[in-house]
């Protein structure tokens, strides 16, 4: 093939092919032009205030990486006046950490970033290593997640800070989005669509918890209120771009799977999106587009609750840190969904032949069932796609992914009782400026005070039968530990 | 013509876990298919995962007889869907970099 001028400056030989839009670019042509789409993402969605300290949740990989790079030279050429630190979650597993700390420690000295570091250890009282003693290696994807999804807003309350960026991508959200989509859990799509999350997190515990309760996170997190922020910048990027970003510029980044997690890949949402892309690469960005759309329309929205004083969900749109990335599977850093969870999803639609046209209308006029806990599809059949596996064998599966564990069989999240079935349309127009957020109507965790929609968070809830098989000294020293961290 | 082609061949991004944990490999890849044909990525491609792959894990590099969805392509860093895709001609000294985007960011 006769090689191409880029489309931008006519000049340079085009060596990237924009996904998005077909658009041929030469190397300089495509950074710029990456940047500057990030840029307008910040300034369009208003992410940003002058003299912010944000903590940019680093991993070492290439999605935190990209971030922190491109923020930095924003933070420079735009003057956003911003105080940039990277926030580091360690898991406590040897050998797999190790390598990417190291990336993060070496980027904070190109970036010229502070860094912090949090353990799972100063966090929970737990590394992962410990977990996978007592638990097993099965299983134990479900507490890896649990705590990362409340680590980076904890590791930012004990830091004071309020803003918590992460490198979630197009193709995370994507996925997200088909996630939940197949679900049915619209009100989790809607929730899991937003760029901007914000929640108060790490309250104070309430006074109830005495010293012998003590909420173990309690204990390290009541530094005070906080109201902490999360933000995609990324939202609308192409993982794709993000990789050729990092190579072009010759970023330094790490990548592993989670040890423990050696099947990440198979029947995953993840190859799923990444087949649509193979055909159409403008469907990433469109099934973004479509979730954001879909979720305009869910009663419970905050728009749809504008436009109609009938809608009476109890719940807030915004989503919590615990439930934001319930797409995401238990490891991978990005918030990567695992293995698994596809065949799973198909078992469960065989089972329920109604949702596969009308997902919104099922979702609004049906009740909200139950689901049997037992029988995780992790542990079943996670590894085998679009089988035909009878209804039985899904009920019994109950379609869940492996870490899901209690959202959805709690009668704490209604679904909303609309009373007419058509009601969806009547949600489509007008939209109201987004202005004022609703209430916040989650709950706080009785035992660490954390925002969660169960009356103990998940994380308390396994920390308790951890801590139950565990000899009380090992608490103690725990506990001790959590009061010298905080040393960032 | 001679008969192998002296390339480099880079694995990044994690895939180079599949490859002996090593980034860059100096390949001698036969000028030509068994069928006479110029070798192209393709066969570069089947090539690696004969001679080359140790891990036993081929889907991970391979599905359906091309290189798996989420692996980027560069040929002397420029996409590969610009050349061609596997049908580009692999020419001397070049560098062929494959690139996951799978693995954890
Ligand atoms: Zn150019
Ligand atoms: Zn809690």
């Amino acid at each position: 093939m006769a090689p191409s001028p880029c489309a931008r400056c006519k000049v340079n030989r085009a060596l990237i092919l924009r996904p998005k839009n077909h658009q041929r670019l030469c190397k300089p042509c495509f950074i710029a032009t990456f940047e500057a789409e990030i840029h307008h993402t910040i300034t369009t969605n208003n992410l940003f205030q002058r003299g912010e300290r944000i903590a940019i949740g680093a991993s070492g990989g290439k999605d935190s990486t990209v971030l922190a790079s491109v923020l930095k030279t924003l933070n420079e050429r735009h003057d956003y006046g911003l105080e940039l630190i990277l926030l580091s979650i360690d898991e406590g597993i040897k050998g797999y950490r190790d390598d990417s700390l190291e990336t993060v420690k070496r980027n904070a000295v190109q970036y010229g970033m502070e860094l912090c570091i949090i353990g799972y250890d100063e966090l929970y009282g737990w590394t992962m290593d410990q977990v996978v003693e007592q638990v097993g290696k099965k299983g134990n994807c479900t507490y890896c997640g649990v705590f990362r999804r409340q680590a980076l807003d904890r590791g930012a309350a004990k830091l004071g800070v309020r803003h918590v960026v992460t490198g979630h991508n197009a193709d995370d959200v994507a996925e997200t989005v088909l996630m939940n989509l197949l679900r049915g859990d619209l009100p989790r799509l809607s929730r899991s669509t937003s760029i901007i999350t914000s929640m108060p997190s790490a309250i104070a515990p309430p006074k109830a918890s005495g010293p012998g309760t003590s909420g173990v996170i309690g204990k390290n997190t009541n530094h005070g209120i906080t109201d902490v922020r999360r933000s995609k910048p990324l939202k609308y990027a192409y993982e794709k771009e993000i990789v050729l970003y990092a190579h072009h510029k010759n970023l330094d980044y790490f990548s592993t799977e989670c040890i423990y997690s050696p099947e990440a890949f198979r029947g995953s949402a993840r190859t799923l999106i990444k087949n649509l892309e193979k055909i159409r690469p403008s469907s990433i960005l469109d099934v973004v587009r479509s979730g954001e759309d879909m979720a305009r329309l869910v009663p419970g929205n905050e728009d749809a609750k504008r436009c109609e004083g009938a809608c009476k969900s109890t719940r807030s749109n915004l989503p919590s840190a615990e439930e934001e990335e319930e797409g995401a599977g238990g490891c991978g850093t990005s918030g990567r969904s695992t293995g698994g969870e596809m065949a799973a999803m198909e078992a469960k639609l065989l089972h329920n032949d109604v949702a596969s046209a009308q997902v919104l209308e099922t979702e609004i006029t049906l009740p909200a069932r139950p689901r049997p806990r037992n029988g995780q599809a992790h542990d079943r059949h996670a590894h085998t796609p679009f089988t035909n596996e009878p209804p039985s064998a899904a009920t019994s599966s109950g379609g869940q992914r492996h870490d899901r564990i209690d959202d959805d069989t709690t009668p704490t999240t209604p679904r909303p009782k609309s009373p007419t079935k058509k009601r969806s349309t009547t949600h489509t127009l007008p939209h109201p400026p987004k202005t004022q957020k609703p209430a916040q109507k989650m709950g706080q965790c009785a035992r660490c005070g954390y925002l969660s929609s169960q009356s103990i968070c998940k994380a308390c809830v396994l920390l308790e039968g951890l801590n139950k098989s565990r000899p009380k000294l090992a608490i103690d020293i725990q506990l001790d530990a959590a009061e010298e961290a905080g040393r960032c | 013509m001679p008969d192998t082609l002296d390339i480099t061949v880079e694995f990044t991004g994690g895939l180079e876990m599949l490859f002996s944990n090593q980034r860059k490999h100096a390949i001698s890849l036969p000028s030509r298919e068994e069928d006479g044909n110029p070798a192209t990525i393709a066969f570069l491609v089947r090539y690696l995962c004969q001679s080359v792959m140790k891990d036993r894990r081929k889907e991970l590099f391979v599905l359906d007889d091309t290189v798996r969805p989420g692996i980027l392509v560069l040929i002397n860093d420029a996409d590969w869907e610009l050349e061609g895709e596997d049908k580009y001609e692999i020419q001397k000294r070049d560098n062929i970099l494959f690139v996951s985007t799978l693995h954890g960011g």
